[in-house]
């Protein structure tokens, strides 16, 4: 090994440990996180749309095979929507168009991501992971006014 | 030996053809009724297991057989030679019978609760099984030659080839526990509930030291044999053998960076496993130095001078130096292939394109570049040089790794962009969101979906010149003299054989020690934040097959 090469492994030793860094920064310091650990509940078999006060909506979705329940919500504009996602069935995938919400339905298990809506218009949810026959027709909406 | 290379060969016919049906059908070029839905997801799952599992792991094992006789020069056992080939071998024909009958259509992750037929588990398993037995198989050759040569290094072919087995037996025992303990009895109906997260976490264990078990074997051709190819030497000897113990320690502590949207496992958890993901990221840059550097040593010393002349002073399309044309244009790729890769582990990067076409439009950049080329280049050569008859076809040849990569281009750009639109993955997007009838159409993924479909299409023919003069060497007459060879580089700085890159031992415990760290708390966590188990289900009925 030379120079060159030692040179060459330091750097690249330092372009990962900064790439690790602005991502630690972006996820913990600006909250641009991932999925949420929640414990499995088993009284969660409805979906539904709750309001937690003014500005929070608490959605708890139910995924089964081919349909996502509520199918459609309306929320005002400028609301925060904590989605609770579950499986009845096999493995789903939950994917808001134009919102970086992405997350997988997994039976026996409750998922969990908060997002805020800014911009008016209606958002589609599409069913990502392979479940079956009906899955390229699983869709959702969410109305934002 | 030759039918072990020649088989995956086979395999591949079928699994670009099914490749050409899938992106003809995302882009609604071809669109059947309801029954087609499920047909298209059948193909998926046989396109998946064949190019991803069977031709990768058969490819592995013969090239591998073929370094340890090579560079060992002993002999190798061929009573469990065979005994491997034909335990591969039945597991394919099972799982593959499991599939084409219609009974296995749970793509190649076999995610539970949807469930297969148990001879498709079975046929898995076996096919890992045969695997092992290959590799077991080359541990007493490995340890003659150290008593033999106790002087000398093991050849870096040789130490590429038994870490990427040593990564592949630690990554599959976590996955037969899954398909023989977990998924075999509930599939027969002696269990009937699963815990499916855990199957998950297993799976994702197994599922991406895979995609370093397919890369190895380019790598090890990358260091070993392109700089003889220019007429160069191996950088150095030292990072070529560092580059593999590397990989042997980051290979495995990442499989979060698969599960990032799923629920139960904390996002700390997550976190490490994407740092640990950055870890196996480094060997890759240093192998970018290291082969740019032989290219230009090499060039230099064919006698071109200038500073940046190097870069296309290559024999990129030399006829009778065909295998470089082919591990270049797959290391050119992977450049792409590797970037996207890190975007993807990025953590909350994630959240833009998990599952989307973003996913399979990276991973073709690898398994589909550097992976699939090397492959295609190593088996002509070997077939050419085991057999004695001069390859056919030679500009053909050549050409075959440039409209290979065309192809890829559109194919890849066309997922890639997709995905950032939000086009889903593993959907036959033909029946609803391409299909200017349906109330679902998305005229976005319109477009992308057709790049997608042209870029394919070229790779399908890229394939099929491939497969002519494959064949077309194959019905030539041997020249008689066999005499094989791998083109073998030395090394231009041969450092000390110091004993940090002499021993697998510390790396193995170093690697498990990682694997512990990453893996016992997911599990925990698995467990514990998951109520009920989960029922079997067929992917066309809504209600769970009851025992």
């Amino acid at each position: 090994m030379d120079r060159a090469e030692k040179f060459i492994i330091s750097f690249s030793i330092v372009v990962l440990v900064l790439f690790v860094t602005g991502i630690i920064i972006v996820a913990k310091g600006a909250g641009i996180d991932i999925a949420e650990c929640v414990p499995s509940d088993k009284t969660f078999t409805e979906g539904r749309l709750g309001q937690l006060d003014e500005h929070t909506y608490q959605a708890y979705y139910v995924a089964k095979m081919w349909a996502f329940e509520p199918r459609e919500i309306e929320i005002p504009l400028e609301s925060e929507l904590d989605i609770f996602l579950t499986s009845k069935d096999v493995v789903h995938g939950f994917h808001i168009n134009e919102k970086a919400v992405n997350l997988m339905a997994v039976p026996g298990t409750i998922n969990k991501y908060r997002v805020k809506f800014s911009k008016k218009g209606t958002y589609e949810i599409v069913c990502h992971e392979f479940c079956g026959t009906g899955h390229q027709n699983m869709v959702g909406k969410i109305i934002v006014k | 030996m030759l039918l072990e290379l020649l088989i995956p060969m086979l395999l591949l016919v079928l699994g670009v053809y099914l490749g050409l049906i899938q992106v003809l059908s995302r882009a609604g070029v071809i669109r059947g009724d309801s029954i087609w839905s499920l047909k298209y997801f059948e193909g998926l799952t046989l396109h998946g297991v064949v190019n991803a599992i069977v031709v990768t792991t058969f490819f592995a094992v013969a090239f591998g057989n073929a370094v340890m006789v090579y560079y060992l020069k002993n002999k190798i056992n061929m009573t469990w030679v065979w005994v491997s080939f034909w335990v591969m071998m039945i597991g394919t024909l099972l799982a593959a019978w499991a599939i084409m009958s219609g009974n296995a259509t749970v793509l190649y992750t076999f995610y539970a609760p949807l469930k297969a037929h148990p001879l498709f588990y079975i046929g898995v398993a076996l096919l890992v099984v045969g695997s092992w037995i290959a590799f077991f198989n080359w541990i007493p050759m490995y340890l003659r030659f150290r008593k033999e040569h106790p002087e000398k290094k093991t050849p870096i072919a040789v130490v590429g080839t038994l870490a990427n087995f040593v990564i592949w037996f630690i990554a599959t025992v976590p996955v037969a526990y899954e398909v023989l303990v977990i998924l075999l009895p509930w599939s027969l109906g002696y269990v009937s509930e699963i815990n499916v997260m855990l199957t998950r976490v297993l799976f994702w264990f197994f599922g991406h030291p895979l995609v370093y078990f397919w890369l190895l074997p380019a790598y090890i051709m990358y260091y070993a044999f392109l700089p003889k190819l220019v007429g160069s030497k191996i950088y150095s000897d030292f990072a070529a053998r560092l580059v593999f113990f590397l990989f042997l320690i980051f290979s495995i502590p990442v499989g979060l960076h698969h599960q990032f949207a799923e629920p139960s496992i904390n996002p700390n958890l997550k976190l490490l496993h994407a740092v640990f993901t950055f870890g196996v990221a480094l060997p890759s840059l240093i192998t970018a130095f290291s082969i740019a550097a032989s290219l230009e040593m090499g060039a230099h010393l064919r006698g071109h001078k200038g500073l940046m002349s190097w870069v296309y002073r290559q024999p990129f399309f030399d006829k009778n130096n065909y295998l470089f044309a082919y591990l270049i244009v797959g290391l050119l790729i992977f450049i792409v292939g590797g970037a996207t890769g890190i975007l993807n582990a990025s953590y909350s990067m994630n959240n833009l394109v998990h599952n989307t076409g973003f996913l399979p439009g990276h991973f073709h950049l690898t398994v589909a570049g550097p992976v699939i080329l090397a492959i295609f280049g190593m088996t002509v050569y070997m077939y050419s040089n085991l057999t004695g008859k001069e390859v056919k076809l030679k500009s053909l040849n050549v050409a075959v790794p440039y409209i290979w990569a065309l192809g890829l281009t559109f194919f890849s750009s066309g997922l890639m962009v997709g995905g950032l639109l939000g086009e889903p993955r593993r959907t036959n997007l033909g029946i609803s969101y391409t299909n200017p009838d349906s109330p679902l159409f998305h005229s976005d993924w319109q477009i992308t979906t057709a790049i997608t479909a042209i870029g394919g299409t070229i790779m399908f023919i890229a394939a099929l010149s491939y497969f002519t003069v494959l064949i077309a060497t194959m019905a030539s007459k041997s020249k008689g003299s066999v005499a094989f060879s791998f083109p073998t580089s030395e090394a231009y700085h041969d450092e000390k054989n110091i004993s940090l890159v002499k021993n697998f031992a510390p790396w193995i415990l170093v690697a498990v020690v990682i694997i512990l760290i990453a893996y016992v708390p997911t599990i925990k966590e698995a467990l514990e934040n998951t109520a009920g188990g989960a029922l079997p289900y067929l992917p066309t009925n809504p209600v769970p097959i009851t025992p």
